[in-house]
């Protein structure tokens, strides 16, 4: 008997851990042979614990799990209360398009087998036949930008790296996911590590660099050691050597740090301050030397590219945002998780349809696209599609792909001061709007909450100065989710001088 | 608290092992922490002359990070995620009943040296708030029944 129990982050905090235990013992205790493969999550987090029991037909899903219902599933499946039937067709999984997290959920994520027999390692083979060049325009014209958040085109940064001049060069991955609300890089590495590490070695043969390193935050205990397990095993099997290799370091919780030059001056040891740019890291990045900085997802995206070439990825997708992004949908949902899909599907769409609305049965009052440090969508903006170009033409913007969902019952000024408030706490220090506003903003949300709207006006005003005079999007974006819950919920922004009137 | 001689030929085993690397203070720091459970004031002069650092670049790296302790924790250590998602599952209200049955706010150890408390911003599992760790376990959907775990 074959079992599925993930090992990913999500699934262990809602007792997949010991649901493992319970299925081994049980197993143990009726004298069947238990095969436990510990994989990625499926994405579905309101069914996880999600156990799957591989059968003629497929892999039968079950969830969400508890310990008692373990021995059922030693007995009839079919009329198992948590049955959810064959997991390939549920409807959350059919509707997706499944490019970069094609592989998370199905293979056992630290089997450099499985890995191969479901595609892995086509695309670096391929590239190892091409030359830098050609590889750097391969993923140029797969239009694949940086997901991330900014979206800066990933093979136009690859194509600087690859032609700047230097003994030594490097890969560097961002994987300092601290925007609330998402969670595809921590999937991604959980579920499916050798993906990660194929993208970054591709990365290394189109850039010349033989180096790479991941920078994966403290926060995420399982990523950092399934991606040390993943690296190691890798390193064994000769799939990273002489030609590219690359270790895994850890973040010490700073927020700021998921900036590309701040992380650059975490990685050498040093305090996480942004730098200025110029000089790009492209050029002066890591200890002075060129150095791609690159999102999880973006590197992880890589390997499906240049095994199916350009073409085919560029197909999907809207406008200028190519290819497919890994939704991660959160907050107060009925059906929270990831579900990667072309890009172009309403905001509404994705609420209502695919999250199908809040998990307290209330109104969803706004959505944060983006994570902290992006604006608040109400109801009345669910047309818009998800694109970068187009969030960005409604004041807000895509990030890392993340939506906070949140009901009636949020208080918006309550939000936008812990933006600021956040942003106080994070900040790096180095830019004085960020610094020092980010605590005025604070105050002066105070005011407003405290009756006294000629605080309007200086809460506009200081999140202009923040926009314009800060180097990074802590203190450049903080306005976003501020000035969107001011624009959008005005009414929240004067419960204290009604309640006066 | 070690014996200073113990606590400094530990700290020159850990430097020792991380010779050569590129950039190596933070995994160095991570390892001292890892050992002792804080970052002794004293191991400072000892890594700044091991990296040829000054005193005060290695004490302002410390001081940056959230993760690195000058002191030794409680017992165990409860992060309760404070951010955006957790917070529209109702995780102030949560960490609000924590506090008031701690008798702590934020960064602060019970009396009898048994917890700490710490917000902690997102743990990636924004799906399944509010999200809380436990001495380094996950725990989904959190609510105060969490204290039970710490009180052991």
């Amino acid at each position: 008997m074959k079992v599925f129990v993930p090992l990913d982050s999500a699934a262990v905090a809602l007792g997949a851990d010991k649901l493992a235990e319970a299925i081994a013992a049980e197993g143990a205790s009726r004298g069947v042979d238990v095969q436990i493969v510990r994989n990625g999550s499926r994405g579905m987090v309101w069914l996880e614990p999600l156990v799957e029991v591989v059968a003629d037909a497929g892999r039968v899903g079950f969830g969400p799990m508890t310990v008692a219902d373990v021995p059922g599933l030693f007995g009839d499946l079919a009329a198992h209360p948590k049955a959810l039937g064959l997991v390939d067709e549920l409807p959350w999984m059919k509707g997706q398009t499944r490019l970069t997290f094609a592989r998370v959920g199905v293979i056992d994520p630290l089997s450099l087998d499985d890995y191969r027999a479901h595609g892995g390692l086509v695309g670096l083979d391929r590239a190892k036949a091409m030359t830098k060049a050609q590889i750097v325009a391969e993923v140029t014209e797969s239009g694949l930008r940086g997901r991330g958040g900014a979206g800066f085109p990933t093979g136009i940064k690859w194509k600087t790296v690859s032609e700047a001049p230097g003994e030594q060069k490097y890969i560097v991955c961002n994987a300092d996911e601290g925007d609330s609300a998402t969670f595809a890089d921590r999937m991604l590495m959980e579920g499916d590590p050798f993906t990660l590490i194929e993208g970054m070695a591709i990365a290394g043969l189109a850039c010349g660099a033989t180096k790479g390193y991941v920078y994966i935050r403290s926060e995420y205990p399982v990523a950092i050691r399934v991606m040390e397990a993943a690296v190691r095993i890798a390193r064994d099997a000769g799939v990273l050597g002489a030609a590219f290799d690359m270790d895994i370091r850890v973040g010490a919780g700073a927020y700021v740090c998921g900036e590309e030059t701040s992380l650059l001056n975490s990685l050498e040891g040093k305090r996480g301050v942004v730098r200025a740019k110029p000089p790009l890291p492209a050029l002066q990045g890591f200890m002075g030397r060129p150095t791609v900085v690159n999102n999880v997802i973006s590197l992880a995206s890589v390997p499906v590219i240049m095994a199916k070439g350009a073409a085919f990825y560029k197909d999907f997708g809207l406008g200028r945002s190519r290819g497919t992004i890994p939704l991660q949908i959160a907050g107060n949902v009925k059906r929270g998780g990831l579900y990667e899909v072309a890009f172009g599907l309403t905001l509404g769409q994705i609420v209502n349809e695919i999250g199908g609305g809040t998990a307290s049965g209330r109104p969803v009052k706004a959505v944060q696209v983006g994570g902290p440090l992006g604006a608040w969508f109400p109801p009345s903006l669910f047309d818009t599609p998800f694109g970068y170009e187009e969030f960005g033409a409604k004041d807000g913007l895509i990030g890392h792909a993340g939506l906070t969902i949140a009901d009636d019952s949020t208080d918006m000024l309550r939000m936008a001061r812990f933006a600021m408030e956040f942003c106080a706490i994070e900040s790096c220090g180095k830019c004085t709007p960020c610094r020092i506003g980010a605590v005025r903003g604070v105050e002066t949300l105070d005011r407003l909450a405290a009756g006294d709207s000629s605080a309007i006006p200086l809460i506009t005003d200081l999140c202009n100065t923040m926009k314009s005079g800060s180097l990074c999007a802590l203190g450049g974006f903080t306005p976003y989710p501020v000035m969107s819950a001011l624009t959008h919920f005005p009414d929240d922004f004067a419960p204290a001088r009604e309640a006066a009137e | 608290m070690l014996d200073s001689h113990v606590q400094n030929d530990r700290i020159a085993e850990i430097l020792d092992a991380h010779h050569g690397l590129e950039g190596p203070l933070l995994p160095i720091l991570h390892a001292i922490q890892g050992a002792f459970g804080y970052v002794p004031d004293s191991a400072i002069p000892q890594i700044a002359s091991s990296l040829m650092l000054s005193k005060a670049e290695v004490h302002g790296v410390i001081s940056f990070y959230h993760d690195f302790r000058s002191a030794p924790a409680g017992r165990h250590v409860l992060k309760l995620c404070r951010a955006e998602a957790c917070q529209t599952m109702g995780a102030d209200a949560v960490a609000g009943r924590i506090k008031a049955a701690l008798g702590i706010d934020w960064h602060e150890t019970t009396a009898d040296g048994q917890v700490t408390l710490e917000p902690v911003f997102c743990l990636g599992l924004c799906a399944c708030g509010p999200a809380a760790m436990v001495d380094g376990r996950l725990v989904g959907r959190c609510d105060e029944g969490v204290l039970a775990e710490v009180a052991k």
